[in-house]
């Protein structure tokens, strides 16, 4: 794969929920693109969209759907095009995989490990024989560090973190262009988190492999993350690459979300954000951050656009047009 | 009343019988397993440590809901091994507890009005005026007003954040010298979670309480509290003060434990951590010796592997329990 090709390509992505009382807006207006091998992590409070962005990447939608729009190029493919029969064929678990959110409690109780892992390589018959795939499987084993022995072993006889590492071999093993981390350590202890983080950040490196990393953890996200975007209310407020949206976020809610953030290593005034973040079933017309926002004016109560403030800075809000 | 001992806990272990069959006893998971520290009044205390290392049942000990196995808890003075029922009561009446999961501990059938009425009721504070009163002030100090819109509101209808400050209102309601608050904000968002923690502070400046925070995120711990105690495999490994701790972690356990913990900083992106792998033990059948040797990259053979390391002194009130300090 050649060097900064834009592997991954998101515009106006909409994904509405149906319900009694009107559709949510879980997904509104949502668009990114991303370089090969490189990361980015989706941040936000929980409700702000950022799993239902993920279903809506890789399709893995409820029942309930009122609107389903917009357009994700993989590859300069326009995924969304194209039907269902086709995209679970060739696109899910093959071009693009997801690693469940709580994926240690996703794996299948009464299949052993290794049949687990081999199942999205025999259903989409990447391999021929039975050896071929106990190949492949071995071999995201040693790239997720997963101990060989603990194949032929049940979900229920694994560590919460090998499960986990099960859960990423499984995602890993058709060797997908991209793969959609869902809070993949959020239940895990400390130091087992460390190394499921150290574990994504190796195969970072020697696989080239895209992530889209998404978490509410931002001290966690920062260990993966090549680029950063915020969630606020099914919107990107902001989105740059790490460097500068660790060190100086623009938008106010992200500077907020920052200020919240307690450190082990300064020591630092804490800030915290009054107030809740709006019902997705009437978003605010204006800016959805408004009611809570410090540095509101006049101008907030219209939609703000989305600017580029510096390069590839972007940020959703007035004050820096 | 700063440098008073409020409470001390010696020696404590509470184990709780494993069955086979519902009769054949199997063994004992040691989940507090000989625990010391004593806590001054209006001191906050930290207490930290991976799931499953005993930091809630320790905390449930000191409740009053679980007997202990052996050893004592002495409060303001008095052991509670000792306490008769009328006066078990009573010591349940002045600690107050915060739970984990707000939803859960709120229950859904019953208004605020009610909930907070409920250990008022309890306790004897039989007067309608007085009940209404208290009810206004614990609103009032955790800045849940106007009080009358609260009031009828069912659970469902509030936040996380709302139902976490009803929580932590109930557990003060009744004046309590040491309030015992078990991951209160591990459910919260991040932007909320500031919010309560600096509430929690407010009250215990306030009233002069003491609080046992338990919890597993370190980096809370600097903002919130004096003293730190580090648990692992049911023992403590560690405890100190705050910024000590911070500056001079001494256990290898607290050591990765820091060293796990991330800061939001894009640099983090170009390091791997050095954080041991392996489990936490099994508190059934614990490693012998020193409980994290299996994991730890300065095992001493031969002594680590066999006898269990004692608390060495570091400095003033800062203590390991690690041979490297012998």
């Amino acid at each position: 794969m050649e060097k900064n090709k834009k592997i991954f390509n998101v515009k106006d992505l909409c994904l509405y929920f149906q319900t009694k009382r009107g559709p949510v807006q879980a997904v509104d207006q949502v668009s990114f693109s991303l370089v090969c091998g490189r990361t980015i992590v989706f941040v936000g409070e929980s409700g702000c969209g950022k799993t239902s962005l993920a279903r809506a990447i890789l399709r893995l939608l409820p029942r309930n759907v009122h609107t389903y729009s917009g357009k994700v190029f993989l590859n300069s493919i326009n995924i969304m095009a194209l039907k269902e029969e086709v995209f679970r064929k060739e696109i899910r678990w093959v071009k693009a995989a997801m690693v469940p959110q709580a994926a240690m409690n996703a794996l299948n109780p009464v299949i052993k490990v290794e049949e687990q892992i081999a199942e999205p390589l025999l259903v989409h018959d990447l391999v021929q024989t039975k050896d071929e795939a106990h190949k492949r499987v071995v071999e995201a084993c040693r790239l997720v560090g997963l101990p060989l022995d603990f194949l032929g072993r049940y979900p229920f006889e694994l560590s919460g973190g090998m499960r986990q590492r099960a859960a990423i071999a499984m995602a890993l093993a058709a060797k997908p262009d991209l793969v959609v981390l869902d809070e993949p350590t959020s239940a895990l202890d400390l130091l087992t988190q460390a190394n499921i983080m150290n574990v994504l950040k190796r195969i970072k490196k020697e696989t080239g492999i895209t992530f889209i990393l998404i978490t509410h953890d931002i001290g966690t996200s920062s260990e993966l993350a090549d680029d950063a975007a915020v969630m606020y209310a099914g919107q990107i407020v902001e989105k740059s690459d790490a460097a500068h949206f660790f060190t100086e976020p623009l938008h106010p809610y992200a500077e907020k979300l920052m200020a919240s953030v307690p450190t082990l290593r300064e020591d630092k005034e804490l800030d915290f954000i009054p107030g809740q973040p709006p019902s997705l079933l009437n978003p605010p017309s204006g800016c959805r951050f408004a009611d809570r926002c410090h540095k509101r004016f006049d101008k907030c109560v219209y939609e703000p656009p989305f600017l580029e403030v510096k390069k590839n800075h972007w940020v959703k809000c007035w004050l820096y047009e | 009343m700063q440098n008073n001992v409020l409470l001390e806990v010696n020696n404590l272990k509470t184990y709780f019988e494993m069955k086979k069959w519902g009769f054949v006893s199997i063994g004992h998971v040691r989940a507090v397993d000989n625990v010391s520290f004593n806590l001054k009044q209006g001191e906050a205390l930290s207490v930290v440590g991976e799931s499953g290392c005993g930091k809630t049942t320790l905390a449930r000990t000191i409740l009053g809901l679980y007997r202990p196995t052996s050893g004592d808890i002495v409060y303001d003075g008095k052991s509670i091994n000792e306490f008769s029922k009328g006066e078990i009561k009573a010591y349940r009446a002045q600690l107050g507890y915060v739970q984990q999961d707000p939803y859960g501990a709120l229950p859904p059938f019953m208004d605020v009005r009610r909930i907070l009425a409920e250990p008022l009721i309890i306790n004897g504070v039989k007067s309608r005026q007085e009940q209404e009163k208290l009810i206004e002030r614990a609103l009032t100090d955790l800045k849940m007003t106007p009080v009358e819109d609260f009031l009828p509101k069912f659970p469902h209808m509030l936040s996380g954040g709302q139902q976490q400050r009803i929580v932590i209102a109930r557990a003060k309601i009744l004046g309590p010298k040491l309030i015992v608050s078990d991951e209160p904000v591990s459910m919260l968002d991040a932007s909320v979670r500031i919010e309560i923690l600096q509430l929690m502070r407010q009250l215990q400046e306030e009233y002069d309480l003491a609080v046992i925070y338990i919890t597993h995120d370190l980096s809370t711990v600097r903002y919130f509290s004096e003293r730190i105690l580090v648990m692992y495999g049911g023992k403590i490994v560690e405890q100190g003060p705050v910024q000590e701790f911070l500056d001079n972690p001494s256990h290898p356990y607290t050591q990765a434990l820091l060293e796990a913990t991330s800061d939001p900083d894009p640099k983090n992106a170009e390091t791997f951590k050095k954080v041991p792998g392996g489990e936490p033990p099994s508190l059934l059948n614990p490693p012998p010796g020193c409980r994290f040797h299996p994991r730890c990259s300065y095992m001493i053979e031969g002594l680590c592997n066999r006898e269990e390391p004692p608390d060495f002194i570091i400095k003033e009130n800062h203590s390991a329990a690690c041979w490297l300090y012998r």
